[in-house]
């Protein structure tokens, strides 16, 4: 008890040091240049934290019956949670759209589309075990590509829908013939800087690509040719089947529109963990030496994996410029890549549902609960909950970055522990 | 845009030179950092680049806080922000290190990666919500300096600031030289570099050495950070991203775990970002670090002083 107190004093001694000069003290952008002003509340509240969690840490780390518990627990979720959650949640995003409510449905499409990059990542990371940064590139080349095909040649989207996929991969397998023999940390650093160079390309190539002012009018998908208009035209979705013309149409159809493309990632992602590519890649992600050892073609093998989820992203990307209409260099910045590093990770390198469940919270609950935060802050009249809801996109990286932190020291294997291979010897 | 009307080339490219030296010498400091640790535990600190803009943060409030308090003689204030910003930025080094990858050491190969990735997001956006978005701007400290080949219509500046800069640069580089290379803890750092786990059995603290390494680096960053702000006289929250990944380039280049090779990486990103600059598309020139990147760890992973790496089992 004594160590414990004296530990947690002295980690609220280093507190101290960090957050008095960082948080007691804020640059203000005033008039005449900058003024310094003192916050010193937030700083000590920010010290006594820290000195109540580091104490409450060592108490629930000594606490009795600590190695039974853990145990047992680590034993049972997995099974439990492969059995029932997932039928579950695919029942619930199925009947969604049934709710009939716009924001549900808006709220679901953003999870989903989060979901499939999820999956996709999840093939070069989880499976492959090849640290990507640089992920949203690929997404881009998928919206950009679909934009910019729609533009000069008036393509559909179902048309441009595999164009934008087989874009991505084609510059997947561009970026990593040449990087994919480097180690494992080289190669997160250069996806990185390759997904910036996409970025800024996009950003200064006017003449193709409007610059930052994006692109515009992107056209909506078709349901086999039917447009989704409010005009009661024949060829619209209303007019064909003579029901009222209404917008949530669209939003029901590009909800169920991302859902099959990202059960169509699982599927694939699934049936592809049982050839022996899929057993190769795992292989590869527990020991490269090992691989090549054995005959494996390490750099055929990576570069499938990172082509295959490439590909994903570039079909996640046509949707996004679809679905938005509009795009722009904005939407593709190094925070994409790594929210969906961070839902990967937290889901655990290679689950498919942990990655799903990773999405619907960081997305899904983060969202839901900025907006439970501003209603309450208008019934209530009260300005401190407006303000958090206000500030909760800021605080959402912040978030991400914690949980990236505390995943990698606490459970490093994931929530739902799905490292383990596929295949394994008894 | 090739040569400006008016300007005798070589003075122009001599001011090009003043100005790429300046900007490498902020690259190397930061530079060190990434290659020291990388040298000790093969990992890639990719918080580094934040703790410079923490360390550029902290400079910025020192400089305000020490105005407010009446020091204004320009060295007495530069002196104490220095020590004041080195000191704080390398307690938040010590503890990235304690909190984030000293529990991770000997966990799966990737898990430190994500966790300095986690960590770099962390240390953003806790600037972001504490010092607000909003670019911060500061005036010139040290207004002027002296104009060199003078022919009328264009002079060469060599401003005071880049003067301070690449002395300070210097002293703090020789302060470090001398701490690696002459006492016992440089000795016990320079062990652990050539094989951790032998040093540790040799009566090493191997712990303490690398956090020690940590601290070390993280000091060099706030110079670097304190500098950066004095040049540029504008920060944000995002700068230590992209001078993150410029330095590690450096690193890179100059060949990873060799520290005159990263000072040497340094100035040679400077002048070409610095040359780019002025003779080529501006707006491209994080196009060009970022391609030399990539083009060096293709065709020269071990860069320029680096040792090659053989990967046992």
């Amino acid at each position: 008890m004594m160590a414990a107190l004296r530990d947690a004093f002295l980690s609220a001694v280093i507190a101290l040091g960090l957050f008095v000069p960082m948080v007691g003290l804020v640059l203000d952008n005033g008039d005449r240049g900058l003024v310094l002003r003192g916050r010193p509340i937030a700083a000590a509240v920010l010290v006594g934290l820290v000195f109540v969690g580091r104490l409450v840490m060592h108490l629930w780390a000594d606490r009795p019956g600590k190695e039974a518990r853990t145990i047992r627990a680590s034993k049972i979720v997995p099974k439990a949670a492969n059995r029932f959650v997932a039928p579950i949640l695919l029942a619930a995003a199925v009947l969604l759209p049934l709710t009939g409510s716009r924001y549900y449905v808006d709220l679901g499409t953003l999870v989903l589309t989060y979901v499939m990059l999820g999956w996709g990542l999840n093939i070069v990371v989880g499976l492959a075990g090849l640290l990507d940064l640089g992920y949203v590139a690929f997404y881009a080349v998928g919206a950009y590509s679909y934009a910019l095909l729609a533009e000069h040649f008036g393509l559909g989207f179902w048309i441009c829908l595999p164009l934008a996929g087989i874009m991505a991969a084609f510059w997947g397998v561009l970026l990593g013939f040449p990087v994919l023999r480097l180690r494992g940390d080289y190669l997160a650093i250069v996806t990185l800087a390759f997904g910036e160079i996409i970025r800024v390309l996009l950003i200064n190539w006017v003449s193709l690509t409007h610059g930052p002012n994006g692109i515009t009018d992107i056209p909506r998908p078709t349901l086999f040719g039917l447009r989704f208009s409010m005009d009661d035209g024949d060829d619209t979705v209303a007019g064909f089947f003579g029901i009222e013309a209404e917008t949530i149409h669209r939003v029901i159809f590009l909800y169920y529109l991302i859902l099959a493309l990202a059960l169509l990632t699982n599927w694939v992602t699934l049936r592809l963990r049982r050839l022996p590519l899929g057993r190769a890649w795992e292989a590869l992600r527990e020991d490269e030496i090992a691989c090549r050892s054995l005959g494996i073609n390490v750099t055929t093998t990576k570069l499938t994996a990172f082509a295959t989820g490439a590909m994903f992203a570039g079909f996640a990307g046509a949707f996004f410029a679809t679905r938005q209409a509009f795009i722009s260099p904005e939407s593709f910045t190094f925070i994409e890549s790594a929210t969906v590093l961070a839902i990967v990770v937290l889901g655990g390198l290679g689950s498919q549902l942990g990655v799903a469940l990773a999405a619907l919270v960081m997305v899904g609950g983060l969202e839901m609960l900025r907006d439970l935060l501003s209603t309450v802050g208008e019934q209530m009249g009260s300005e401190w909950f407006s303000g958090l809801a206000g500030d909760l996109p800021t605080y959402r990286m912040l978030i991400f970055g914690l949980a990236l932190v505390v995943m990698m020291v606490l459970r490093p294997r994931g929530l739902v522990s799905g490292r383990t291979a596929t295949a394994e010897m008894r | 845009m090739t040569n400006v009307p008016g300007v005798p080339a070589l003075a122009y490219a001599l001011q090009q030179l003043i100005n790429g030296v300046t900007l490498g010498m902020i690259y190397g400091l930061i530079a060190v950092g990434y290659t020291m640790v990388y040298g000790i535990i093969g990992m890639i600190n990719f918080a580094h680049g934040d703790i410079f803009m923490v360390g550029s943060f902290l400079s910025l409030i020192a400089l305000l806080g020490l105005a407010s308090l009446g020091i204004t003689a320009v060295p007495l204030a530069l002196a104490l922000t220095l020590i004041f910003a080195a000191g704080l930025a390398a307690l938040y080094g010590w503890t990235v290190e304690r909190v984030a990858y000293r529990p991770l050491r000997g966990s799966f190969r990737l898990a430190p990666l994500i966790s300095a990735i986690g960590m770099s997001i962390v240390l953003q956006n806790f600037v972001q919500v504490g010092q607000g978005a909003r670019v911060k701007p500061m005036e010139a400290l040290l207004p002027g300096g002296i104009a060199l080949m003078d022919d009328g219509n264009f002079a060469v500046q060599l401003s005071w600031m880049q003067i301070a800069i690449v002395v300070t640069t210097l002293v703090v580089l020789a302060v470090f030289t001398w701490l690696v290379t002459k006492t016992p803890l440089g000795r016990s750092m320079r062990a652990c570099e050539q094989d951790l786990k032998m040093a540790g059995l040799m009566g090493i603290d191997t712990d303490r050495t690398i956090s020690l390494t940590f601290v070390i680096g993280a000091a060099l960053a706030a110079v670097a950070g304190l500098l950066f702000l004095l040049y540029y006289g504008v920060i944000d929250f995002f700068i230590g991203f992209l001078a993150g990944v410029k330095a590690f380039t450096a690193a890179v280049l100059g060949g990873i775990g060799s520290l005159p090779g990263a000072v040497l990486g340094g100035l040679l990103i400077g002048l070409i970002e610095v040359g780019w600059s002025a003779f080529l598309p501006v707006e491209y020139k994080d196009v060009a670090a970022f391609s030399v990147l990539i083009l060096v760890l293709i065709f020269r992973p071990n860069g320029i002083m680096g040792r090659a790496e053989v990967e046992k089992v």
